[in-house]
């Protein structure tokens, strides 16, 4: 079963959505961002996170850039590709049609 | 991410790892700096090993990572053994080299499209009859009127093309002293518009250049000629040269890639077609043609319609013909069309046949490499077994063991492809060199590019695929169990080894047969009596400003008898054997000619003394016959017009095309002597003197002819430039435009029967060589797996006869397996090369008994170590370490 606060796939459309309002963040900054953005109710799983961020920069939806930040430490930080764009409007509108469903099933029921 | 990035990761692992590792650790450090409890953010990211080994088999191709493992594995598996891995490599790269240069030689003579527009679309003429001897004969010359009207008829449907066919001529671009020689051919103006040229330099023909004869003293030169004569000099367009008495302009420059229409000859200028002397003319056949034939339109009609026009040309001409067959044989004649998109060339008909021969015998030998290597691995894999078992027993999966061997595979193919290529680089420039006499070599371009790389690559994968498939999957499917505890069914693994030393001995034989019929075709054309004798004989083609009187020529052969080292000199039209010839029908007591052709030549009194051609009867010419009048005729000539009866003091007469008849009385018979080519049978010749006159009795000026001077040297050629000078310090308006030794002029009829007997008795030693390393190789192996077995016989009391009978009976049966096989073949593939042999019969025994023979010594030589291993082995010390 899993987990309630699980986000069941949609942590691409997250990350990719977070990506594309405030660009440059790093690792942990979009997890807590996935956090307080859904007003606590969604957490992103700490061990998913990273190997997700690894594929869709594979996939080339994101890019990774190593920068020094201001406490003179070095962080890795992400920003949405042109192909990133393009695949969040896809996944957005995926995810309205399934909800729009799922809303319809349920009003049904 | 791009291709690059992740192959970049691949050979960069470490440094992947520890980026992961500190993105990581950040976070981490985040998490606490945001007041988290340590323990706690560390386990909320889970093991950190196992989110890199997730994120790194992402980032990976996975089968990349493992393709290097694999490529490293193989790099040491190949330098362990490096005697062997050498070897295999020397072996493959001969193989793939000679395959390479095999075709490249082909594809530029053969295949390669012509740098010009839509070259498909480009077809040959050429007619085919039966002619008197009833003897297919083929041919693709025509008359310019023949043309002219064949290339108005089909307008609609194609564009002709006429070009002469490419010859070296003498020319000046200044005084007569200057003279240096240069590949001319007459083309249609219309040509380089319908290829679609555009010009280096200048202009290039058009229509309008090649409408009236003798009105276009223009030259178009080529790319190459441009290069090498003038190194592209642009101030070359206008400037003018002399050939002969014509003065041509140069126009223009045509584009780097064109060098004709004839692969192995480089056309150096192009003249158009009305300038060539016999552009009116019915009766000389000169000119190719090459048809353009429309999108669209049906080949067939086409065909039809020039045939009936070439027909009615030849039909209406004929008419004027005193001889019948003849006329008979020219309206038999069938017009074809042949895809000429490689463009057409003499060469591409002497070397077709010889190439691909030479292609399959290098094929061959790659085969042979190829089985050699496969029984290495075969043998490898086996002592490799126990490591094989090892990797299945720990998870390793069958594609997985696959690549690991296709892998080593690749190596030892790519490292032979390397050696190969630089094989194929060197030796095919070589080979074009060893066509064609030396003072005339043929010219082809040999690009490396795409088409050669590709074949090349092809035949790579292809070499790995044969010999490095069948032991992967050997090595996959094995089954740890048995194999670990000592082993499989040994046997199935020599029944491999077997078949293939069986296959091997089969392609040896072959590849020996093939060559011992080339070998002897070489010698048996190179011995063949010439009735002459070529030693220490040097010929001075000589030509003079204008026709200049007979007694000009007598006196420059006068002042060459003088020069120190000369002991004879005689005077002819033109040397035997040197391509030229002139043939009529011969008429005796004025009875209808019969239809053998007599071949004619004018020759100086002493030309035959000079020459050694026994004088059996009657006398020499002397200085005061003359042509016509006089003759001296060979043995054939005797018997095909005078039944064999002597025919000194009897008359004939020369029957020319229309009525013409000219009277001769033989004063002398002489041997018979080759004159045309060195194959064909001997024919009737007469020589007449080399002085001739008109009706009305005066002597006729003559503009060229041959010096065949007698030295007293060993090497004739010493005297070369010295004769060369001698000629012109006799009389000033002579000139030597060719010097050449009778020898010279005589190998030059069976370059293509050494170029096949050397090549072939190379690769045939090559073959043999192989395929007694790879029999040695087996047999060793199979000593040193069965040395227990031995071992026990040899305890148990067995003879060292009987043990070296036991090791090699089974391999023994496989070489001759193989060479029966291999005769099979022979025979078969004989029909084939049938075309390239002179007086060989394949199935003569001793062309059989040679390659046999050659064989067994050679099994019985490789045979030899490894049986004195086998009846060597002390039974104790083996029995003991087992």
């Amino acid at each position: 079963m899993p987990k309630p606060d699980s986000l069941q796939g949609s942590l691409d459309l997250l990350v990719l959505k977070i990506l594309s309002r405030r660009p440059r963040l790093h690792g942990y900054a979009i997890m807590t961002a996935i956090q307080g953005m859904s007003g606590e109710v969604l957490r992103a799983e700490e061990g998913s996170l990273y190997p997700a961020l690894h594929r869709m920069d594979e996939e080339g939806w994101i890019r990774a850039q190593w920068i020094i930040n201001d406490t003179g430490r070095r962080a890795r930080l992400y920003e949405l590709t042109a192909a990133g764009k393009k695949q969040l409007a896809a996944q957005e509108m995926r995810w309205q049609v399934v909800t729009a469903a799922v809303n319809r099933v349920l009003r049904m029921a | 991410m791009s291709w690059w990035s992740r192959i970049a990761n691949v050979l960069r692992p470490d440094r992947l790892s520890r980026e992961i590792d500190e993105e990581l650790q950040l976070h981490i450090e985040e998490a606490i700096a945001q007041g988290r409890d340590p323990a706690e953010a560390r386990r909320a990211l889970g093991s950190a090993l196992r989110l890199r080994e997730e994120s790194r088999d992402l980032r990976l191709v996975a089968w990349l990572d493992s393709l290097r493992a694999d490529a490293i594995f193989g790099w040491r598996q190949v330098m362990k053994n490096k005697a062997t891995s050498a070897a295999a490599i020397l072996s493959l790269a001969l193989g793939i080299g000679a395959c390479t240069s095999a075709f490249r030689l082909i594809d530029a003579l053969l295949l390669r499209p012509l740098p010009v527009s839509e070259p498909e679309q480009l077809y040959a003429l050429a007619r085919q009859g039966i002619d008197f001897d009833g003897k297919v004969r083929t041919g693709d010359s025509w008359a310019y009127p023949a043309f002219r009207l064949m290339r108005a008829a089909v307008k609609d449907q194609a564009e002709l093309i006429a070009l002469s066919y490419s010859e070296r001529t003498d020319l000046t671009y200044g005084s007569d002293a200057e003279t240096e020689k240069a590949y001319r051919q007459y083309v249609s103006g219309w040509m380089f518009n319908s290829f679609g040229l555009r010009p280096a330099a200048g202009r290039l023909f058009t229509e309008s250049d090649d409408l009236k004869p003798g009105a276009h003293p223009y030259a178009v030169l080529s790319y190459d000629y441009w290069t090498s004569r003038f190194g592209r000099d642009p101030k070359v367009i206008g400037r003018t040269f002399r050939i002969g008495n014509d003065l041509y302009e140069i126009i223009g420059v045509g584009p780097e890639r064109f060098t004709g229409t004839e692969p192995g000859t480089v056309i150096d200028i192009f003249i158009p077609t009305m300038m060539h002397p016999a552009v009116q003319r019915s009766d000389v056949s000169w000119i190719r043609t090459l048809a353009r034939v429309k999108p669209g339109v049906a080949l067939e009609p086409l065909r039809a319609k020039l045939g009936a026009i070439s027909r009615a040309f030849e039909e209406d001409r004929s008419k004027g013909f005193g001889n019948k067959q003849l006329a008979e044989f020219l309206l038999s004649l069938r017009l074809f069309l042949e895809p000429a998109a490689a463009g057409i060339s003499d060469l591409q008909n002497d070397y077709r046949a010889s190439l691909v021969a030479l292609g399959v015998l290098v094929g061959l030998v790659l085969l042979i490499a190829c089985a050699n290597v496969a029984n290495l691995m075969t043998a490898q894999a086996a002592s490799r077994a126990r490591e094989m078992a090892l990797r299945v027993s720990i998870g390793a999966g069958r594609a997985r063991l696959v690549q690991l061997v296709l892998v080593e595979s690749a190596w030892l193919a790519f490292l032979s492809a390397a050696l190969g290529g630089v094989f194929a680089w060197w030796s095919a420039p070589l080979v074009v060199s060893m066509i064609n006499p030396p003072h005339n070599p043929a010219r082809l371009f040999l690009p490396a590019d795409w088409r050669v790389l590709g074949f090349g690559l092809l035949l790579t994968v292809g070499v790995m695929l044969l010999f490095g498939l069948a032991p992967a999957l050997r090595a996959s499917a094995i089954k740890p169990v048995s194999a670990l505890k000592g082993g499989e069914d040994p046997h199935s693994r020599r029944r491999l080894m077997h078949a293939l030393i069986a296959v091997q001995t089969a392609f040896c034989f072959l590849v020996l047969f093939v060559a011992g019929l080339f070998v002897a075709t070489f010698q048996r054309l190179s011995n063949r009596p010439t009735g002459f004798s070529l030693e220490r004989i040097l010929t001075l083609e000589t030509v003079t400003v204008s026709p200049q009187p007979p007694a000009f020529w007598d006196q420059v052969a006068e002042h060459l008898r003088t020069v120190p080292g000369v002991e004879t000199v005689g005077l002819a039209n033109s040397v035997l054997l040197g391509g030229w010839s002139w043939s009529n029908f011969i008429s005796v007591n004025g009875a209808p000619p019969n239809n053998v052709l007599a071949y004619l030549l004018q020759a100086s009194p002493g030309w035959i003394d000079a020459m050694k051609i026994p004088l059996i009867d009657g006398r020499d010419f002397r200085p005061a016959d003359t042509y016509p009048g006089f003759a001296i005729v060979n043995r054939t000539f005797a018997k095909s017009y005078f039944n064999g009866v002597d025919p000194v003091g009897k008359s004939f007469e020369v029957v020319f095309s229309g009525s013409t008849r000219l009277r001769f009385e033989c004063v002398g018979l002489v041997g018979d002597v080759t004159y045309r080519d060195i194959r064909g049978p001997i024919l009737p010749q007469a020589y007449f003197p080399f002085h001739s006159i008109d009706a009305k009795g005066a002597l006729q000026p003559i503009e060229q002819g041959t010096f065949i001077v007698r030295t007293s040297r060993a090497n004739p050629l010493a005297l070369a430039s010295t004769l060369r000078r001698e000629v012109p310090r006799a009389r000033p308006e002579f000139r030597v435009s060719n010097i050449r030794t009778q020898t010279e002029i005589n190998q030059s009829h069976t370059v293509r029967e050494r170029l096949l007997a050397r090549l072939a008795f190379f690769f045939g030693v090559v073959a043999l060589l192989l395929a007694g390393i790879g029999l040695y190789g087996v047999l060793d192996y199979s000593v040193l797996q069965r040395r227990r077995e031995i071992g026990i016989r040899m305890a148990l009391g067995a003879q060292a006869g009987d043990i070296a009978r036991r090791v090699t009976v089974d391999v023994f049966s496989m070489v001759l397996g193989g060479a029966l096989a291999g005769l099979a073949l022979g025979f078969a593939a004989a029909r084939y090369v049938q075309t390239l042999l002179y007086q060989v019969k394949p199935t003569d025994p001793s062309m059989m008994a040679l390659p046999a023979l050659t064989i067994l010594a050679a099994a019985l030589l490789a045979a030899l170590p490894p049986v004195i291993r086998a009846v060597r082995i002390d039974p104790a010390k083996t029995l003991r370490t087992e």
